[in-house]
């Protein structure tokens, strides 16, 4: 279980994270949405200590989140990350990106940790891209090698920052597809998107936030269709008129669902 | 012009030759060690690190603010003015690798700050520490990047290596001054001196581009 209690978050003078309550339970897929700078990424980046908190607390499995470099070393052992810039590491070969962390931390034997490497590059659908280098990859090819890195590991969370959101609008549906399949396989998930659709699919939860707190939360059916908050309307129907004019043609952003 | 005389000097030329070899092999190993040392402290953040980045930065700045002949005559002529006695190879060394240091310290750093903070994010993401991020994902990188630019800098500071013969350390240039004081010839005998230094520069240079090669190799899609 994750849980954010009273969550406050300041960089200098500027209050990102004013009181976020927040509790993540096994099994579950919570969406977080909310419009740029309200402090999704914050609040994603805070439960595996990327960023450190200036209040409240974080607990990940009833363990504080923080303390001494061990201590946040061990829950993060328990926490896999997906960034919106992938973040694959250049020089290493897709096999080694996905290797490194699990040999430096003594995850596996080394012939399990093969077998793993295959099992997840499998499951992600590259195979075959075993031995190039990132640079040589589309954007949603290093997505899907970013997620199986994380998945190597073996977290028991998965936090995602909008993983789409850098990826070209017909590279999406790859990246969304392996992450619906790791929620078919029951894996607990934070997801930071700005897919609707894909949200209202996957998530058992939304979270929208606005300003630093959580203005609205509940599932999907009842946050996309009859949302009781003022600004969750308003940030809804922004997003579908973005939609809508990408269908139109009017701009090639992403947004729009390519799932059938 | 006339090199009949080198043969009876090739001996001599030989031992010169080494003798700027070793300089130079000191400055860039001893230089490049302690760069890479200096470099990487430079680009800590802890809190307690903070004194001693403070004495890396005054360090860095002051030897690459200054002339390197500078610093020779000052070490050479400030010492024994402090009742220290030196000798000269190894003030020698001492010089050249504080100030190799100095510059690839600089490089260093400032490589290790372009690598984008995202690296950081992943390496600490999958759990690993400052030291294994460093090191292998980080460092690796910045080598990488830099590696043309450090080539360079050791070419420059083989060529330097002549400096020191105005302090009598005896290299190429100090042994060309009394090979030409007995011949009385002393075009050729620079000519001589030159082509010592192309020998080991040139292969030198010519490593950039293959170097740069291999670097871009996996960059393309
Ligand atoms: N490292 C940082 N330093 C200063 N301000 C930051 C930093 N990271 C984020 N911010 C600011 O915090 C606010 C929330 O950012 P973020 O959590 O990235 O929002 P979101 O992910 O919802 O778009 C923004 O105003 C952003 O400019
Ligand atoms: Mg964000």
């Amino acid at each position: 279980m994750i849980e954010l209690k009273n969550v406050h978050k300041n960089f200098g003078k500027l209050e990102v994270l004013k009181g976020v309550d927040l509790t993540v339970k096994e099994g579950e897929v919570v969406a977080i949405i909310g419009p740029s700078g309200s402090g999704k990424s914050t609040m994603l980046r805070s439960i595996n200590h990327l960023e450190t908190i200036d209040g409240g607390e974080i607990l990940i499995d009833g363990k504080v989140m923080g303390g001494s470099a061990k201590q946040i070393k061990e829950a993060r052992l328990n926490l896999g990350m997906v960034f919106q810039q992938f973040n694959l590491f250049p020089h290493l070969t897709v096999h080694d990106n996905i290797a490194l962390a699990p040999k430096l931390n003594h995850r596996f034997e080394k012939e399990e940790l093969e077998k793993t490497i295959d099992e997840l590059l499998t499951k992600v659908g590259l195979l075959d891209k075993k031995n190039n280098y990132p640079p040589q990859l589309s954007g949603g090819q290093q997505q899907r090698i970013a997620i199986a890195r994380a998945l190597a590991m073996k977290p028991k969370y998965m936090l995602f920052d909008e993983p789409t959101s850098a990826l070209d609008p017909e590279l999406i549906g790859e990246v969304l597809r392996v992450i619906r399949q790791l929620a078919d396989d029951g894996m607990t998930m934070v997801i930071v998107t700005h897919e609707m659709s894909f949200a209202r699919d996957i998530a058992d939860r939304v979270i929208m936030i606005d300003g630093g707190v959580i203005i609205e939360e509940g599932p999907p059916r009842q946050i996309f269709s009859s949302p009781k908050n003022e600004r969750t309307k308003t940030f809804l129907k922004s997003i579908l008129e973005r939609e809508e004019s990408v269908k139109e043609g009017l701009f090639t952003t992403a947004g729009i669902e390519i799932e059938e | 012009m006339d090199f009949s005389w080198v043969p009876a000097y090739t001996g001599l030329f030989l031992k010169a030759f080494g003798m700027t070899l070793r300089l130079g092999a000191i400055a860039v190993f001893f230089g490049t060690v302690l760069g890479l040392v200096v470099g990487i402290l430079s680009t800590t953040k802890n809190r307690i690190l903070k004194p001693i980045r403070v004495i890396l930065k005054v360090y860095v700045e002051l030897l690459r603010g200054c002339p390197l002949l500078i610093q020779l005559f000052m070490v050479y002529f400030g010492f024994p003015y402090m009742g220290i006695n030196i000798d000269i190879s190894l003030t020698t060394f001492l010089v050249f690798t504080l100030y190799s240091g100095a510059y690839i310290a600089e490089i260093v750093r400032s490589g290790i700050e372009s690598i984008s903070v995202g690296q950081w994010e992943a390496g600490y993401s999958l759990d690993l520490n400052y030291m294994q991020i460093m090191f292998r994902i980080i460092l690796p990188q910045t080598i990488k990047l830099a590696l043309s630019s450090l080539v360079g800098f050791y070419i420059g500071m083989i060529k330097d290596t002549s400096l020191a013969s105005i302090i009598g350390y005896s290299e190429l240039v100090r042994n060309g001054q009394s090979i030409m004081n007995q011949t009385g010839r002393p075009f050729e005998t620079y000519i001589m001196v030159g082509v010592c230094y192309f020998i080991i520069c040139y292969p030198l240079s010519k490593l950039v581009p293959v170097i740069e090669r291999k670097a871009a190799r996996y960059d393309r899609a």
